[in-house]
């Protein structure tokens, strides 16, 4: 199927966010069902209020947002359903041990126990939680903590990931394992919106990347894209990343 | 400027952290509040001088010679007082062996560990000093008003006692450390800490219930069979009293041995206290527990599986248990009233109906912070496909079936001899938990669990009425349980209480 028939995954119009100063300011953006989107930025860029206010963690001061076609202002509820958020810092409860905690977010998304047991048992396979299962979050690493809170957002099989961050603390084995994961979410027609200072993941897993800079997004593109916009040839990502910053930087 | 590494460079250093801390918990970082915080500070000071001028207008504080019957009531209260200063200084000290903040750091600096925790005991006495003095000096200003300058010396002897609750806090968790190691010493030292605490006053009610069959402690202190038992006026045992009231020679007795035990503790345990924290670091490492049952994965409802991660938060975490189960150690008087008023077929009600809708304010309270503002992953919940008042409702839902099972009991005990007072209770613990939560849920601000010892900080305002609110429902409880209607009153002042309360939250902008 054609994914650009589809709804896209995420529609942003206008979208606009006000601190202090603009965090994010007349944002748009598209990304089609089935892709992979990262948003690349300097710190304080936006990205993750963009982020939130797409996941419905912070209200838009102006602009619409759309997932799968449903007005995620106008009915989050339905747009939560489709959706998964996960941040840099895992959101699992230290008292409950893995299992526990993908049976909570199953029964917060409203799926099935039998489904949420199979889909939770191949989880924790996928990710190697076996040994940790049945321990509780306190003593689990920082890695393995994440790889909790990955499970989490997939137990209710989202149709849109939005990842904030997500190979911070990952140790080369988890990471790997984790690219692995979303690869094949991807592959079976999930889409993936994921922010990372970490260019090399960008690089490899990207479909397409956007640049954000000042609240506003710089540009976006495949990774040749990127390279012959930068005027950067056959420079790294990297580079092209730092050209197109300061670029904007200076439009802005 | 002192010069680095030195113990006043340390103390300037701490002093500034506190006085920021202390700022920021009073005005939330908000500069503009603080004339409003000012302003609320001197009204609430008012406000107490008052209160303190009704409840010591029975008293004589005339000069003169104190008899014995002034001695055992002083040197009662002063004991009172310090077994309710011990608590505090040993969650302190609990606290400064178990949180790491900047720990860290000086741990790894050159700085003397020594040096460095002396200091921090001394700010620990002075924390502590500084709260007992705000807490007495409305009853001891009446007295200097009403007895002349000589009662100035009960500002000495708090302050004294103050520093000798945390040297004493500091040998007992220390002696804990050694005894049982740190793992367990946090909440160890927690139940120790509650149950010294209560045990004074919970001594002086059951004493009180089983001779005069109330709960005042005060019946207890001015009883002829106490006074006739106490020694001597002339007795060492008074000094603190005698210091009280001014006798120099007491008060500088009292002060140079407080000098001596605080100085005592420091010299000991300063310099084993980096040990001490080094030990506790390596105990916060969590050891593997495994949980033999395994998820049951049913199907639930959003609310269900909302309300069932709360009680099994609560339920596993003997930390948190402690911390707001300790207070229904109060509920122990009642109880044993309640006992004997089964047994003799009394009608002791308009004494257990207070005490029962005060506990349940108090535990509701505590309860609601956890449930909704100690929300250890607040982005998973809020980004879950459940309406954020269906999660509010789940989550008062939790609390209020903990409050039922906690005080059913009482009620359905009550019932059996004082079914009027019992229907009181019953209302009154409903409508004392309803409002105690309904303002933790308008002055909701997002904070991790472990947090909780230091919610008070996050908003005074809700503080002070989450207790008027307790304290005037369980007032009006105890007016409807003695039939009068006075009940009306009580309960709308408790209404305009919630009313002034909401008006000020920030829910309602």
């Amino acid at each position: 199927m054609d994914r650009f028939a589809l709804p896209p995954a995420l529609k942003i119009r206008d979208l606009a966010k006000r601190f202090e100063r603009p965090a994010v300011d007349g944002m748009d953006l598209d990304v089609p069902a089935g892709e992979f989107y990262t948003l690349l930025g300097p710190n304080g860029a936006g990205k993750t209020t963009m982020l939130r206010m797409v996941g419905g963690l912070l209200k838009p001061d102006r602009g619409t947002i759309s997932i799968y076609g449903v007005d995620a202002l106008a009915d989050p509820v339905a747009a939560k359903r489709m959706t998964a958020w996960l941040s840099d810092e895992p959101m699992i409860y230290d008292k409950l041990t893995p299992i526990e905690y993908l049976d909570f977010v199953a029964g917060l998304w409203g799926v099935a126990g039998d489904i949420a047991k199979a889909r939770a048992t191949d989880l924790v396979g996928w990710l190697g939680l076996e040994p940790h299962a049945q321990e509780r979050c306190e003593s689990l690493s920082k890695g393995t903590r994440q790889k909790v809170a990955l499970a989490g957002a997939l137990v209710h099989e989202p149709r849109l990931i939005i990842l904030d961050e997500p190979f911070t603390g990952l140790d080369a084995g988890s990471a790997r394992l984790v690219k692995g994961v979303l690869r094949e979410r991807v592959k079976a027609g999930c889409s993936v919106v994921m922010t990372t200072h970490i260019l090399e993941v960008a690089e490899r897993m990207s479909d397409r990347i956007g640049v954000i800079s000042a609240g506003r997004l710089v540009t976006q593109g495949t990774l040749d894209e990127l390279r012959s916009k930068a005027g950067a040839g056959q420079a790294s990502l990297e580079d092209a990343f730092l050209a197109l910053v300061a670029q904007g930087t200076l439009a802005a | 400027m002192s010069r680095t590494g030195t113990i006043a460079w340390v103390a300037r250093h701490e002093g500034r952290l506190a006085w920021r801390d202390l700022l920021w918990t009073m005005t939330a970082g908000r500069r503009r509040r603080a004339r409003t915080v000012a302003l609320g500070f001197v009204v609430f000071l008012l406000f107490m001088h008052g209160f303190a001028a009704v409840l010591l207008s029975p008293y004589d504080f005339g000069a003169g010679n104190p008899d014995k019957r002034m001695l055992v009531v002083l040197t009662g209260t002063l004991a009172l007082s310090w077994s309710l200063m011990l608590p505090q200084a040993m969650e302190a000290v609990t606290r400064a062996f178990y949180s790491r903040g900047d720990l860290d750091l000086v741990l790894s600096s050159p700085l003397s560990a020594r040096r460095f925790f002396a200091v921090r005991m001394g700010a620990m006495a002075l924390t502590n000093m500084l709260m007992a003095l705000a807490l007495a000096a409305p009853f001891i200003d009446v007295a200097v008003w009403r007895g002349g300058a000589r009662w100035l010396g009960a500002y000495v002897v708090t302050a004294v006692l103050a520093a000798v609750a945390v040297a004493a806090a500091v040998a007992l968790t220390a002696a804990l450390f050694r005894s049982i190691g740190p793992r367990r010493t946090r909440l160890v030292a927690q139940i120790v800490a509650a149950v010294i605490g209560a045990a004074f006053v919970i001594g002086l009610q059951l004493a009180a219930i089983l001779s005069y069959h109330t709960l005042s402690r005060f019946m207890i202190l001015q009883s002829d069979l106490l006074i006739g038992f106490a020694p001597e006026a002339g007795s060492i045992l008074w000094w603190p009293a005698r210091a009280v009231l001014g006798d120099a020679l007491a008060l500088i007795a009292v002060l140079g041995l407080g000098a001596l035990v605080f100085g005592a503790a420091v010299a000991a345990f300063a310099a084993r206290f980096a040990g001490y924290v080094l030990a506790a670091a390596g105990a916060s490492h969590s050891v593997r527990r495994r949980i033999g049952k395994a998820a049951e994965f049913r199907s639930r409802s959003a609310a269900g599986v909302l309300r069932r991660k709360e009680w099994m938060l609560l339920w596993r975490d003997p930390w948190l248990v402690s911390q707001t189960l300790m207070q229904l150690l109060y509920l122990l008087p009642p109880a044993f009233l309640l006992w004997r008023n089964f047994a003799q077929g009394g009608g002791s009600s308009i004494l257990i109906v207070p005490v029962l809708v005060m506990g349940a304010g108090q535990l509701a309270g505590a309860l609601a912070w956890l449930a909704i503002c100690g929300e250890d992953a607040p982005d998973l919940i809020a980004s879950a496909p459940v309406p954020s008042a269906r999660v509010l409702r789940a989550k008062t839902e939790a609390v209020m079936s903990v409050i039922a099972f906690v005080f059913g009991p009482f009620i359905a005990v009550l019932a059996l001899t004082a079914p009027f007072g019992a229907l009181v209770a019953c209302l009154g613990v409903a409508i004392g938990a309803a409002s105690a939560t309904s303002i933790q849920i308008w002055f909701r601000t997002q904070a991790k669990r472990s947090y909780f010892r230091r919610r008070q900080t996050s908003s005074r305002v809700a503080t002070i009425a989450e207790a008027l609110s307790s304290c005037s429902w369980a007032g009006t409880g105890a007016l409807a349980a003695a039939g009068s209607c006075l009940a009306i009153v009580g309960a709308v002042l408790a209404l305009a209480i919630l009313g002034g309360t909401w008006m000020i939250s920030p829910a309602r902008s």
